[in-house]
């Protein structure tokens, strides 16, 4: 296989979110098939021999994303994949990474849930992604693609971020993004080293104090001391790392909130809407951890109402009405289950949001 | 792709599904008894069932894994397979699932295909865009991998290169250097080369055997 460069090729989500890894520097993979996220871990199987690479199916879940915490304690970029009932399996292994400060990248290909749930696309993992990916104080960095060549751009941002703020990243897919194929330009892989992680457990070889890896702290003080530091530095990520896109927004009176796969159902809704005469706009959260926060206040400040649209029950409505501080009012439509919200019945809602 | 039963392989998003359709329809508009197979008992995704209506009001008939489409993760296939094999004048469009892990549903039909008293087409689906075959010899891998899986040899190549929505006229003429190769390495005819309905007038004349496709597997935004 040769190294296509930067030229467009088709690729599907699953496949791009591999190659997007290797590119940044992943030699690391490991793995555990579920679908709808499968192809990612069978392009890493095809690819990582290839180039000198890792890819190890692990026994289970817990087992692939404890390897991504041995493999991201020596200091190399790691990567772990799976779908919904599958990343709450490793959930612990992610409190654990978050409570030993190690970058890696996780990613959630979500399909419907709760429990083993169903195998089409959802979003119904948000609270788990944002709120609680594993117990403890703590926070990851959430990125949410609405394309395939965003998943590819945003597979070298979390990694990037992950090693400076030292915190696992997830990239939260859905079904939908996971198994569509999209034209994408992959950048070649950089021959700039990877920054040094002075921090990592990969021999001293007699020439610096040994560093360890540990998120046990049994003396109540100096755990707490950890946290604070950590959240600090949470502080500064939602100061500076929120990512997203303004779409129509700047005469808006309405907003329409989405992200993923159904930020474009949305979009698609509002450029009808607009044809309609309806003055009404797209907030595309980028990044959900930290959430963009400013970017819907400031819409609010003109906007008579919002509206969410989720391949959920409304998992991020709450966040929305957070950020504007109830400023207006924060409908919400959305499907769950797998089944696909489309731009006709958006467009119904927010033609019924504009006549409230 | 005259004969009764055609086999349709490859790659995984080379765009089996859509080039299925679109010889499904085409020979119903020639007038043909034609039945469409959903063989793919890998992916949920984007599949052939999923146009079972589609498919149905267009008077084509569709045989399916008994889940496809109900979003159950148990893939069977039905008994109605085999009175393909029995409808010697009638026309089959059998849709495979990708690679070669797609394939071995086929395998268990191998004895029966083999078996038929006009020989089956087996045509292997190629796309330069694709990365895992963007080259003729990684395209060649995954084709014996077919074979080799499926118990069964391709018979002939449809170059389908496209980039979906954006697809231009210079893209598919880019491809057909791709497709030729492959062809040749492989010791096999190139049967066709498919262009969006809407390029194809720009190609005519510029393209050996060119085959007008519509773009009937969409997404929901498109």
């Amino acid at each position: 296989m040769v190294l296509f460069m930067a030229e467009r090729v088709l690729m599907k989500g699953n496949e791009a979110l591999a190659e997007a890894a290797i590119r940044a520097g992943c030699r690391n993979f490991f793995g555990y098939p579920i679908t709808p996220q499968t192809e990612l871990a069978a392009y890493m199987a095809k690819r990582m021999p290839k180039i000198g690479g890792t890819y190890l199916q692990a026994e289970s879940e817990l087992a692939a994303i404890n390897m991504v915490l041995g493999a991201a304690s020596a200091g190399v970029r790691a990567m772990t994949s799976s779908s919904s009932p599958g990343v709450s399996l490793k959930t612990e292994g992610i409190s654990y990474m978050a409570g030993s400060d190690l970058p890696a990248l996780i990613i959630n290909v979500q399909r419907g849930g709760p429990g083993l749930g169903g195998i089409q696309p959802s979003q119904s993992d948000y609270w788990q992604a944002t709120r609680a990916p594993g117990h403890g104080d703590l926070h990851i960095l959430v990125f949410a693609p609405s394309s395939v060549q965003e998943m590819v751009d945003l597979v070298s941002k979390a990694y990037d971020l992950a090693d400076n703020y030292r915190m696992p990243a997830m990239i939260l897919a859905d079904g939908m993004l996971g198994q569509m194929m999209e034209p994408v330009v992959l950048s070649e892989e950089s021959d700039k080293p990877l920054p040094k992680k002075e921090w990592a457990a990969c021999g001293h070889n007699n020439e610096r104090k040994h560093n360890i890896i540990n998120s046990l702290y049994l003396t109540a003080t100096e755990l707490e001391r950890l946290v604070k530091e950590r959240f600090e530095r949470y502080a500064i990520i939602e100061e500076k790392e929120p990512m997203f896109e303004n779409y129509c927004t700047e005469d808006a009176e309405y907003i329409v909130v989405a992200y993923g796969a159904t930020s474009r159902i949305a979009k698609a809704a509002v450029k009808e809407a607009r044809k309609d005469g309806i003055k009404v706009g797209l907030i595309r959260p980028i990044t959900l951890w930290p959430f963009p926060k400013k970017a819907m206040a400031a819409a609010a400040e003109n906007a008579k109402a919002f509206l969410c649209v989720e391949m959920s029950m409304g998992q991020m409505i709450d966040d929305v009405k957070l950020a504007i501080n109830c400023k207006c009012p924060v409908n919400f439509f959305g499907h769950t289950g797998g089944v696909i919200p489309t731009p006709v019945e958006v467009l119904e809602e927010i033609k019924k949001m504009a006549k409230a | 792709m005259d004969k009764s039963i055609n086999i349709i392989c490859g790659h995984y998003g080379s765009g089996k599904t859509n080039f299925s359709l679109n010889l499904a329809l085409q020979k119903k508009r020639e007038g043909k008894n034609v039945t469409v197979v959903d063989l793919d008992i890998v992916n949920p995704y984007f599949r052939t069932a999923d146009y079972t209506d589609f498919l149905i009001n267009n008077g084509i008939r569709v045989i399916s894994p008994a889940s496809a489409g109900t979003t159950v993760d148990a893939p069977q296939l039905t008994a109605e397979m085999y009175s393909v094999f029995d409808n010697v004048d009638g026309y089959t469009v059998i849709d495979v699932g990708g690679d070669d892990v797609g394939a071995y549903a086929l395998g268990r039909f191998s004895g029966i295909l083999k078996s038929l008293p006009e020989p089956y087409e087996m045509i292997f689906v190629i796309n330069k865009f694709r990365t895992m075959i963007a080259e003729p010899e990684d395209a060649l891998e995954i084709m014996n991998e077919i074979q080799a899986a499926s118990r069964l040899s391709v018979t002939g190549i449809v170059n389908n290169s496209h980039l979906a929505t954006i697809t231009t006229a210079e893209d598919i003429l880019s491809s057909l250097d791709y497709a030729e190769k492959t062809a040749k390495l492989a010791g096999l005819p190139l049967l066709a080369t498919t262009a969006p309905s809407h390029i194809a007038p720009e190609l005519e004349g510029k393209v050996k055997d060119l085959l007008p496709v519509d773009v009937i597997v969409k997404l929901p935004w498109n």
